[in-house]
């Protein structure tokens, strides 16, 4: 008989997929930096803050797009309601693009590759890269006469890097396929494993600082 | 074609630097942006209370 609580400390059976992704976690990120209450003192600085910044405009774009696609096309157009949500996404996609920039802009001059963070500064450049086709099928998704010239003007573009057949600029139905599932998942998926890496390998300091993170212990696959 | 001339008349202003053409609401955008990476570096960032320096007595 049990009382319903596992015994602490005793081993895990062999093939426990729980004790295996606890595992798992606990060595991808060290032992309380996944939500720190406490940061070195050179990341007390306006230029630290563009990351979430970014962050946080993201989360207003995709509660937004939820909400337009609620809605749908009419909705945002003949509405009220409707243009404020359309306008809330519009801006805030301004806003992530801006604050992101402004971010990659600090990150590049202090040469944020540093101290094995090279593969959390490709996948904030791939994130980036991601970001521009989810904003760019967006226009594509407006319905109106902005999202036929733009597409117009884009065929050539996308045809001559021989992508076409698979991604018509044309087609502005799986244009919105790709805008509301396809590019918003791989964005979500490709800015969390940037948040991870940044949370593993710490805040990159200014050139001049020393790094706390560098005598870290080795963690797998650094 | 009165219309689609006066249409193309008021898209916009244009900088145009060899191959380089802007449009001056989005060459103002990235002034503004340049900006705003200045300050972010120049401006004093505000230390929670308990961090600041305590003041001396006499002072408010």
């Amino acid at each position: 008989m049990t009382t319903g609580q596992a015994p602490t400390g005793a081993a895990a059976p062999a093939g426990s997929w729980t004790a295996w992704l606890r595992t798992r976690i606990s060595r991808t990120v060290p032992p309380g930096q996944v939500l720190p209450d406490r940061q070195p003192a050179y990341v007390a600085s306006w230029i630290y803050v563009f990351g979430v910044l970014s962050l946080a405009a993201l989360v207003v774009v995709i509660g937004s797009g939820v909400v337009l696609s609620l809605g749908g096309v009419s909705w945002w157009h003949d509405s009220s309601v409707g243009h404020f949500v359309n306008s809330l996404h519009l801006w805030s996609v301004e806003i992530f693009f801006a604050v992101m920039v402004v971010h990659l802009w600090g990150k590049f001059w202090m040469a944020a590759w540093r101290g094995k963070r090279g593969l959390t500064w490709l996948s904030g450049v791939v994130a980036f890269v991601a970001s521009i086709g989810t904003a760019f099928t967006g226009y594509l998704s407006q319905s109106n006469f902005d999202s036929q010239w733009i597409s117009s003007e884009g065929k050539d573009g996308i045809n001559a890097i021989g992508v076409g057949a698979y991604f018509n600029v044309l087609n502005p139905g799986q244009m919105l396929m790709w805008h509301i599932v396809l590019l918003p998942v791989a964005v979500g998926i490709i800015v969390g494993i940037h948040v991870v890496l940044v949370r593993r390998h710490g805040v990159v300091p200014p050139l001049d600082a020393e790094d706390p993170h560098a005598d870290r212990p080795r963690m797998e696959a650094d | 074609m009165a219309v689609h001339d006066s249409a193309a008349l008021t898209a916009g202003h244009y900088i145009d630097w060899g191959v380089i053409s802007i449009s001056v609401t989005n060459a103002a955008i990235i002034g503004l942006m340049v900006v705003v990476f200045v300050l972010a570096l120049v401006l004093p960032f505000p230390r929670p209370r308990e961090e600041r320096p305590p003041t001396r007595q006499g002072e408010p």
